[in-house]
């Protein structure tokens, strides 16, 4: 070892500066793409909510003769060409609470603690750069399936325009939910801090609870359905209104309180738990 | 007296048990000061109580006068290796270190530098799920420098190490106290920091056991150190020695181990008695030793302490890295 010239560590002063909140967003943007599961759950989004809509109306298409004229009669051209966000939905759901999730699983959570000791800014930038890439990429691709689709339709001209009444609602509502969604996640991966539990209540919120409330009493589940996440939060994201559902922008403010709410207990324990 | 990392009165418990129990030191800057003490006996935890990852349930810690948490440019001021991994496997070096220079907007050519200064050049952009345990410990200590702190901290980093790490290790040490910077390193081994450690602050289960230089910690321990006597005469030399209040023990033919007589004692009293010597050698204490005896109390756990002991065998020959006592 050479043990005469001991080069410095520094050799000039590093220039930096204190900690911001749009430089821990920087930060938080290097490590959404840092990261191979980012790439490829965002490349899967975008494939299910441009594509499925598509392949969707292709098939009704060529089956549309073997539709029976009550059928062909309430073809829905906005809902059949978006429905591809049920699919985006549970890899911008998984992804959202990886982005939180997989930090504390391989302790990266300390490193991002030490940086930004005041904490609070790394779930904001997370949520910040997460929601943004979420509703521009999922906006993109749901343009893509709506004029797709649409072209397709023509065939049996069900074809309708973003002009039609709900279609454009409809369109950035669906991006509107799969975001509020994505950001859901991220609260309930910092409440829960595993990867299979954060998934798992995700999978249970979402896709579980509407099966339970579904073989209630018809009664008791008519009443409870339109409070449920995946109804109050999905009402938005249809062009005609279910039954026992709430009205759009009611269904989504719902969602977007309940977000609220496990973003207050998330954003309390981030600070007050040992990390 | 207040010094750069300050711990004053903490105590840390995890539902019943105590982790630390109302310790109190200071970390003086511009000084390497060993952290030490066996396994479990609450390092780590202090550490974490100092960095702010975890909150103590008593007591304050302090860098620079404040809780790390209202420090304002955190990496400026303290760098940290926790001995626990503390950066995503599927992220490239390159990129974990970008992603925490961003924070403090520190540019692209600091990352470059320390990927350089700790020699992962080559594997920077791979990820870090296929590193090996050494450098992710360079890894780890490349971040801890980033924003050229002043101050570092660095929780055991030679464990696990090979051989070849451990130099390492204790190389950039040397560095790091030759820029005059503050280390706080803690370890349940002697040997990376006897080299380099100034300061010494021993615990064990969670309580300060002693707070002292490394010169004095090893001068308490050897109070009691024996001298080791070689003679064709052993027999006659022992009931001699025994006469004067010594303990003999005898490791092997032709060799006494003296305690409780110095070694100029032992030489009057065979000179005096016509005896033959062919070596007269005060044994010096390690500081491994000296550790081992102080803390030999406070060992949470005796299993553990039985592995300690075996690695810091291993570290030791290893390294050759025992400090030994001045006569």
């Amino acid at each position: 070892m050479n043990a005469v010239a001991v080069p410095a560590l520094a050799t000039r002063p590093v220039v930096g500066g204190q900690v911001t909140q749009t430089q821990v967003v920087r930060s938080e943007w290097t490590k959404l793409w840092s990261l191979r599961s980012t790439r490829w759950s965002l490349l899967f989004a975008v494939i299910a909510m441009a594509g499925l809509g598509i392949l969707i109306a292709a098939v009704s298409m060529s089956q549309w003769s073997q539709l029976s004229p009550q059928a062909q009669a309430t073809f829905d051209s906005i809902d059949r060409s978006l429905g591809g966000y049920h699919l985006a939905q549970l890899a911008i759901g998984v992804l959202g609470v990886l982005v939180i999730s997989g930090e504390y699983s391989t302790g990266m959570i300390r490193s991002s603690l030490m940086a930004v000791p005041k904490r609070l800014p790394v779930l904001w930038a997370k949520i910040a750069v997460f929601a943004s890439v979420t509703f521009v990429l999922m906006l993109a691709s749901a343009f893509v399936a709506f004029f797709g689709a649409q072209a397709i339709l023509t065939e049996h001209h069900v074809n309708v325009g973003l002009g039609h009444p709900h279609a454009l609602r409809t369109l950035v509502g669906t991006v509107l939910f799969m975001t509020v969604t994505g950001v859901l996640c991220v609260a309930l991966g910092t409440i829960i801090r595993s990867t299979a539990g954060g998934i798992a209540t995700f999978a249970g919120l979402l896709f579980v609870l509407p099966g339970i409330v579904d073989i209630l009493p018809s009664e008791i589940g008519h009443s409870i359905n339109p409070y449920l996440p995946s109804s109050a939060g999905g009402a938005i994201a249809e062009a005609s209104r279910a039954a026992h559902t709430l009205s759009p922008w009611a269904g989504f403010a719902l969602y977007c309180g309940y977000t609220i709410v496990l973003l207050a207990i998330a954003s309390y324990l981030l600070v007050r738990r040992d990390a | 007296m207040l010094g750069v990392i300050d711990v004053r009165g903490v105590t840390k418990r995890y539902g019943e048990k105590v982790a630390v129990d109302n310790l109190t030191f200071s970390v003086a800057p511009g000084v390497v000061t060993g952290f030490l003490g066996p396994n479990g006996a609450g390092k780590s935890t202090t550490m974490r109580l100092i960095l702010g990852l975890d909150a103590p349930t008593e007591g304050t810690a302090t860098i620079n006068g404040k809780p790390y948490a209202h420090l304002e440019a955190p990496l400026h001021e303290v760098g940290a290796m926790l001995e626990a991994r503390a950066i995503h496997t599927g992220r490239s070096g390159y990129n974990h270190l970008l992603a925490l220079a961003q924070t403090h907007a520190i540019p692209r050519s600091r990352v470059d530098e320390v990927i350089e200064l700790v020699g992962l050049g080559e594997v920077a952009h791979k990820r870090v799920g296929g590193f090996s345990l050494g450098m992710g410990q360079r890894l780890g200590v490349a971040a801890a420098l980033l924003g050229d702190p002043a101050t570092v901290i660095l929780d055991e980093p030679a464990n696990g190490l090979d051989p070849e790490g451990i130099r390492w290790i204790r190389n950039l040490l040397k560095r790091l106290a030759s820029e005059g910077r503050t280390v706080f390193l803690s370890s349940h081994l002697m040997s990376e920091m006897s080299q380099t450690a100034e300061h010494l602050i021993v615990i064990g289960r969670g309580r300060l056991i002693a707070d002292t230089t490394v010169e004095d910690f090893v001068t308490r321990a050897s109070v009691d150190a024996p001298v080791r006597v070689r003679s064709p005469q052993t027999t006659e030399l022992g009931d001699a020695l025994v006469l004067e209040q010594a303990h003999i023990v005898s490791p092997e033919d032709g060799v006494l181990e003296v305690r409780g007589l110095s070694s100029e004692r032992i030489g009057e009293i065979a000179a005096a008695a016509g005896l033959v010597l062919h070596e007269l050698t005060p044994l010096q204490v390690s500081l491994e030793d000296a550790f081992m005896h102080t803390t030999q109390d406070a060992v949470e756990y005796h299993a553990a302490a039985v592995a300690e002991t075996t690695d810091a065998t291993d570290a030791t020959d290893a390294t050759d890295a025992t400090v030994e006592v001045a006569a």
